[in-house]
């Protein structure tokens, strides 16, 4: 029997805030052990949350980027358990009534566009963080209510590629949006996963097993990677699995209980007092909306549709915002936008790196770098010399007609020029003569090449190859 | 005898430099002095972190400055479930250990800004939980006019040190009748205010959707006086009222003809005793002849209060006291993991009525007992808000007996919770409506002589109706002046 995996993701993301959830502390990562702690984050006797008003935006902000409902009330709920790095030994979460629900992202996996759904993504306050030592154990509290944002998916996911490719996706969305710097190695980014299997076709689904411990994405599919051939085989063998909470090793690559259904926490959510409910009026949610970006797949189809770029181009232009920002801002004014794109993509981008500047720093203007595609274009200049026009136009913001014209590298077109020349490489080259006239089509490029160097470069040499032709076949 | 005086008065002496506020302050630490040793309303006071205060207010009388403060030089206690910065902060619990706040309350800095000099550590239940004080975790604060006797609970340090005279007024918390039941029961005045009218940051949270902090005085000018002085919006707290707080002064004119005085048919039944009864009665006929029209209205889910009450607070409570856990500050009794940790010192640092309400109220939220305890009691809770709106649709104010009985002696009904909860019948429901209260006093029992407590209730935000009306009766009758015999012999 065939059997498929069923995976529903569970992603927390540390949302860019100056300051923690309920307090003014400030949101940063890398602070010595405790330094970015009052009485709040620490749970002090009498102390009293107040809600960062920027974190709820940008949860709101996450919703449209997730194509979410934001609905006009949310609430904040306490969900008890004790552990030592949680200061109040319960989490402020939303349990119930979430600030945004009912979304999906679409990416592009496999050739073609996935979707996955999201069920909700609630706003919540991270931990602080535990540190094991030869004889005793501390707590660093810094990241104890941070603003946590908790994205929920349907179980919509079929593979641990799938898995990776989501999860990748929905981290350039966020790091689109302005949401999270995502950043891995801060933990800015933590990921459950529940996965069940069924035997294909089957509609209900299996014993749902949730994995912990991932601490980057391709743990996860490294993990999905052992999980689903070891649920498959488990169920192939005729054993019943039963649903529990794994945690993944790293080091070994495996996965091992961690507590049953029976040993699961009950939480005992409930409404916090201390937290009015959330209920954002029109014009605050049209404030958020209006901060809302493109997200990178549409980006990308738009770079294809409007400017027929090919793929490999688009995706340079995602990958790089500021980059395809400029190219978006030049390829405005002109008719060629491939044009634009090779320049921006092969000069632009290999000059910023070379010379470390930043796009701001460029000294030309926009509109000189169409200029200088003109010139190519009405063949005043080939595009070998264009290179050179180039160069000097990133190195002084000179203007590339006021370079042309200074260094005079206009292109020769003068055919009683560029027939002396020809002569003269004929002249110069009996081998290449007399391989061309032997059939060895590709001997003229051996000779246009000494007419170039013959002309400084500066000759047609379309012009100079119909001449050498016309001359060697006389 | 500079601690006998009122607010209104003390601060006026000290204004005009009649007096100074360190006289204030040393008549009130010789009177602790002399009369705490049987009272036991402090549980501790830092004498010179006091005079300094004093002092400094000293200097600033003499350099003329900011004179219109109201509580100029006043000394006022401070019950031990208020955070203030370099104070022990215990709750009158074992569970605290040596911790010391780090920061004022939002009440203490307003003290501050008003001139007062912050006085004191006042004896409770443990972290407000009981009605006797009886369940402090160090001993019981007597009541002065009978030392016998409990002096009601939990704020039962802060209104037996303003009954014996130990201070000129105190801060107490009401979560279920804690402030105005021992107000009743030690023959002063006890103010819960509308909820989210006091800033809760730095009251270490009971039932944090029924806590309020409000005033002990000796009348009610300077409950009005005190209550404006705490009452604002505060950014640390997002359950506090973004509204002004009005001077509550202005509303103390005498004159209540006209107003309509509601008295809850349920209030009057089986279980109050026929002194109390009488008193009150005595107390609603002189607020008629005032001028008052009193109409009999009716609150049909007050049978309900009690047991709502213990559902919501202790859920509340359970989450509440969860960081007390022994792994950032406090007690702490070591185990070989973090669970062994958590019960031993928890174990060790809560008293019984603390563990009882923290398992109660893990009880009730429980998966799949949620709906039927914390839900029901929620929703019972908007029809006892709703009992109370209607009503107020009819009256300004209502007007109850504050306990059914005077002060019960020590011992009395310590060995049963549930006769203990009882004491709290009157005062619960305006806490679940979320509206304001006071209790005044309205004579006293024969022999013993124990003081009586009058309730009236407010509508939400209606302090000053209820100040006004209390204002009338209290100068109508001058309940207020009888002292307790502790002390003057």
């Amino acid at each position: 029997m065939e059997y498929e995996a069923v995976i529903g993701l569970e992603t927390h993301v540390q949302l860019k805030t100056h300051s923690k959830m309920w307090c003014g502390c400030a949101n940063e990562f890398g602070a010595l052990p405790n330094t970015n702690v009052c009485p709040v984050c620490l749970g002090l006797p009498g102390v009293l949350p107040v809600a960062n008003e920027e974190a709820l935006r940008l949860t709101a902000l996450t919703g449209y980027l997730l194509n979410c409902e934001i609905p006009r009330f949310a609430k904040f709920d306490r969900k008890n358990y004790f552990y030592p790095d949680a200061p109040k030994n319960y989490q402020i979460t939303q349990y119930d009534k979430p600030s945004t629900q009912h979304g999906f992202v679409d990416f592009e996996f496999q050739g073609g566009i996935a979707r996955v759904r999201i069920t909700r993504a609630h706003l919540e306050e991270d931990v602080g963080k535990n540190f094991h030592f030869d004889r005793n154990s501390g707590v660093d509290f810094n990241r104890a209510g941070v603003p946590l944002l908790e994205i929920v998916s349907e179980p919509d996911i079929t593979s641990s590629d799938m898995a990776y490719t989501y999860l990748n996706a929905l981290k350039d969305i966020l790091i689109y949006g302005g949401i999270s710097d995502c950043d891995m190695e801060k933990g800015m980014v933590r990921c459950d996963v529940n996965v069940s299997v069924r035997p294909k076709g089957q509609k209900e689904l299996g014993a749902k097993i949730e994995i912990k411990n991932m601490n980057s994405f391709s743990g996860v599919r490294r993990a999905l990677d052992y999980e689903i051939p070891r649920q498959i085989e488990e169920v192939t063998r005729g054993n019943k699995l039963r649903q529990e909470t794994r945690r993944w090793d790293d080091v070994s690559g495996i996965t091992e209980t961690m507590r049953s259904k029976e040993q699961a926490h009950d939480y005992r959510y409930f409404p916090e007092p201390d937290l009015m409910p959330f209920t954002p009026d029109d014009a605050w949610l049209a404030a958020v909306k209006a901060r809302a970006v493109e997200l990178p797949l549409a980006r990308k189809q738009r770079f294809i549709n409007t400017y027929q770029l090919p793929t490999s181009d688009a995706q340079t232009f995602i990958d790089d915002v500021a980059l395809g920002d400029y190219f978006e801002g030049v390829v405005r004014e002109s008719k060629n936008p491939k044009a634009v794109a090779n320049w921006v993509i092969n000069n632009l981008r290999a000059k910023l790196t070379e010379s470390q500047t930043a796009l701001a720093d460029v000294k030309f203007k926009p509109a000189q770098l169409l200029e200088l595609i003109a010139l190519v274009e009405e063949k005043t200049i080939s595009t070998s010399i264009a290179q050179t026009v180039f160069a000097d136009m990133f190195a002084t913001g000179e203007s590339p007609r006021g370079i042309v014209e200074a260094k005079g590298l206009a292109q020769v077109t003068d055919t009683s020029a560029i027939e002396k020349f020809a002569d003269e490489a004929i002249a110069a080259n009996p081998k290449s003569v007399a391989d061309y006239r032997a059939g060895k089509v590709a001997a003229l490029n051996a000779l246009k090449g000494q007419v170039m160097k013959l002309s400084k470069g500066k000759a047609n040499p379309n012009l100079a190859g119909e001449i050498l032709e016309r001359k060697l076949k006389a | 005898m500079l601690n006998e005086l009122t607010i209104a008065e003390a601060a006026r002496r000290v204004r005009a430099g009649e007096t100074s506020a360190t006289d204030v302050l040393r008549a009130c630490i010789d009177h602790v002095k002399k009369v705490d040793p049987q009272v036991k309303a402090f549980l501790s006071y830092d004498e010179a972190d006091a005079l300094v205060q004093a002092n400094a207010i000293d200097h600033q009388v003499a350099a003329r400055e900011n004179l219109e403060r109201p509580l100029l030089g006043v000394p006022i206690g401070i019950k031990d479930v208020l955070s203030v910065k370099g104070h022990h902060l215990n709750c009158a619990s074992k569970i605290l250990g040596n911790y010391v706040a780090p920061f004022d309350a939002t009440v203490i800095q307003k003290l501050r800004d008003a001139g007062a000099i912050v006085f004191g550590r006042l004896n409770m239940d443990e972290f407000a939980m009981g009605s006797s004080t009886e369940n402090s975790a160090f001993f019981t604060t007597r009541n002065p006019w009978d030392l016998e006797r409990i002096p009601g609970g939990s704020s039962g340090g802060s209104a037996a040190a303003v009954a014996a005279d130990e201070c000129i007024a105190t801060l107490g918390s009401d979560t279920g009748g804690s402030i105005r039941q021992p107000a009743a029961l030690c023959g002063c005045v006890g103010l819960k205010p509308t909820y989210g009218r006091v800033s809760r940051y730095g009251l270490v949270a009971f039932a944090s959707s029924l806590d309020q902090i409000g005033p002990f005085t000796k009348d009610i000018r300077d409950a009005a006086i005190l209550l404006g002085v705490i009452s604002g919006h505060d950014a640390l707290d997002s359950t506090s009222i973004p509204q002004v707080a009005p001077d509550y002064t202005k509303a103390l004119d005498g004159n209540i003809k006209g107003l309509k005085i509601g008295l809850p048919r349920e209030y009057m039944v089986g279980g109050l005793d026929p002194e109390v009864k009488a008193a009150v009665s005595a107390a609603v006929e002189n607020l008629q002849k005032q001028g008052a029209e009193v109409v009999e209205i009716s609150l049909p889910h007050t049978d309900y209060a009690v047991a709502v009450y213990y559902i919501i607070a202790t859920a509340e409570a359970s989450a509440n006291l969860a960081r007390f856990d022994g792994i950032r500050y406090g007690l702490r009794e070591d185990g070989a993991d973090p669970i062994e940790l958590y019960s031993k010192t928890r174990g060790a640092g809560f008293g019984a009525e603390v563990k009882r309400r923290i398992i109660l109220g893990t009880y009730v939220l429980s998966s799949g007992y949620y709906d039927a305890f914390y839900l029901r009691a929620q929703k019972v809770r908007t029809l006892i808000r709703q009992d109370f709106l209607k009503a107020f649709e009819q009256v300004d104010a209502i007007v109850t007996p504050t306990t059914p009985t005077a002060a019960f002696k020590a011992g009395e009904k310590s060995d049963d919770p549930l006769q203990m909860y009882l004491s709290d019948i009157f005062t619960i429901s305006c806490n679940l409506a979320g509206i304001c209260g006071l209790s005044l006093p309205c004579g006293f029992t024969k022999a013993p002589k124990l003081p009586i407590g009058l309730q009236l209730l407010g509508k939400p935000f209606g302090e000053e109706t209820i100040l006004k009306i209390a204002h009338a009766y209290e100068q109508a009758t001058g309940w207020h002046k009888e002292k307790p015999p502790i002390g003057r012999i």
